[in-house]
């Protein structure tokens, strides 16, 4: 419990401490920068013309699909931490089932893996 | 009366400290970087880098400092101006909060958590991505928005073999403490069992903290400062700041994963870390001062196509290792195979245009040959 309880503190005062510093730095440049703004200071760079259009429209799909990809292979990886330990401790204890369960698994995922090849998920252009 | 007040108020007080020491710590090393690096580079392009602030130009990153927080800090009217302003905060906390677990021997770190420091280190690593792309989006550029979902793509795509580095090191320690893990080296570094494994890390190391050849979401020259192109002044200086520490970041765990950590013989343990760390550095400087960039097609089709395979293939070789309880040396025997296997096949990809081409021009060489006769 404590152990625990002091992880979890010292993790929180980083934060805390973090944030803290990098507020005292924007105190700092608030108080000693210099301020002389302008309409045409505070408008969006675009090379020097005027910007031109709507900003957040026509992004490339290819991001959308590489994101559902992480999220498969993050997922695989919140079940290989736990099992990283588990396997040994429980083949020391006779039982070898988690380790042929892990293999059977990535096995599926390899053939996940060539068939999105195959489909060409991993090309940004086709 | 401190007694009286809670168990856990002296562990704070302490803990505060420690941490106030790291940060003026890792302030202080960033600008030993900026000046290694500007000199670093300007050597390595047949320049002399900075030399006029101080002996050796040693002034000039504070000089850089100074000059950051003096000038104007603008917030564009455009901007989404709440995610403006938080975003870099959200990117150097997540470069700090990795630090509290990071040993820089195993008296010195702030607070080792003896159960889960690798698992923490993946988990954390993977925040800052959440500031860059709020930058990219908050700034309302089109230059921030393409540079903030290419530093999505980017870093989630090697934020994968990262991890699964970890758990083959997870695997082989059979522990995620740090302090553990590099106690368990002191005969054989990792870097000798596991040279695909360090590969990998560093490679995806190289690319998690934008350096070149993996810097095409701020690349200067197209999209000139992707998510950080509106930013000036002290946001911008945030920025700067935990891009270095987390240069810092790679270097050290590359170290006490692979490189043996602090152990050495003659000198003290923290000088042998120092050491190390600023040699991985400067491999990593040297990298930037020699390849180009990639392009953000190369870029994914490496990632997913190179670096997921093979770090899987590393996982399931170490828990083999480990299930069947083999000697060591099988495990760099394994690895080198991998390695080996996927260095023949990229080069063969490579030169297949100029095999090509050499195969037609000896045709048209032959063709020739038989007309003349």
């Amino acid at each position: 419990m404590e152990t625990f309880v002091n992880d979890w503190m010292a993790v929180t005062l980083s934060v805390l401490v973090g944030a803290g510093a990098i507020l005292g730095l924007f105190i700092a440049s608030f108080v000693f920068s210099a301020k002389r703004k302008s309409k045409i200071k505070l408008t969006t760079y675009e090379c020097g013309i005027p910007s031109e259009g709507f900003t957040w429209a026509n992004i490339n799909f290819r991001f959308y699909i590489f994101g559902i990809l992480f999220l498969i292979f993050d997922v695989e990886a919140v079940f290989l931490f736990p099992w990283a330990l588990i396997f040994v401790e429980q083949n020391n204890l006779g039982n070898p089932l988690p380790f042929y369960a892990m293999m059977m698994f990535l096995l599926i995922l390899l053939f996940a893996i060539l068939y999105g090849w195959r489909k060409g998920v991993f090309e940004w252009q086709k | 009366m401190i007694a009286s007040t809670g168990p856990y108020f002296q562990d704070a007080i302490s803990t505060l400290i420690s941490l106030l020491t790291l940060f003026s710590f890792l302030a202080v090393t960033v600008l030993s970087l900026v000046w290694l690096e500007r000199k670093a580079l300007g050597r390595l392009q047949l320049r002399l880098g900075p030399t006029r602030t101080g002996p050796f130009g040693l002034l000039q990153p504070i000089a850089d400092a100074v000059k950051l927080v003096l000038k104007e800090d603008i917030v564009p009217n455009e901007a989404e101006k709440v995610i403006f302003w938080v975003a870099p905060i959200i990117v150097v906390i997540s470069a700090f909060m990795l630090w509290v677990t990071i040993p820089l021997t195993p008296s010195i770190v702030v607070q080792n958590l003896e159960n889960m420091g690798l698992f923490y280190v993946g988990a954390v690593g993977v925040i800052g991505i959440l500031g860059l792309v709020l930058a990219g989006w908050g700034s309302a550029n089109k230059y921030g928005v393409i540079g903030g979902l290419r530093a999505a793509a980017q870093l989630i795509s090697y934020e994968i073999p990262l991890i699964m580095v970890f758990v083959s090191i997870a695997i082989v320690t059979q522990t995620f403490n740090l302090v553990e893990i590099v106690n368990l080296q002191s005969p054989v570094p990792f870097i000798l069992v596991l040279p695909l494994g360090f590969v990998l890390f560093f490679v995806s190391g190289l690319a998690e903290v934008g350096r070149t050849p993996f810097d095409i979401y701020f690349a200067e020259s197209e999209i000139v400062g992707g998510p950080f192109v509106e930013y000036s002044g002290a946001h911008w200086a945030v920025f700067f700041l935990s891009e270095y520490i987390n240069t810092f970041a790679i270097a050290t765990l590359t170290v006490l994963l692979f490189l043996g950590g602090w152990s050495g013989p003659f000198l003290p343990s923290i000088v042998w870390l120092l050491i190390k760390i600023y040699a991985v550095i400067l491999l990593i400087f040297w990298i930037r001062g020699t390849l180009p960039r990639l392009r953000i097609d190369q870029l994914m089709a490496f990632a997913w196509k190179v670096m997921v395979p093979l770090s899987f293939y590393l996982v399931v070789c170490c828990s083999i290792y480990v299930f069947y309880g083999l000697p060591w040396w099988a495990l760099t025997v394994m690895s080198i195979f991998g390695l080996g296997v996927v260095g023949v096949i990229i080069y063969q990809y490579i030169t297949a245009p100029a095999r090509k081409v050499a195969e037609v021009r000896e045709r048209l060489r032959l063709l020739q040959m038989s007309q003349e006769e």
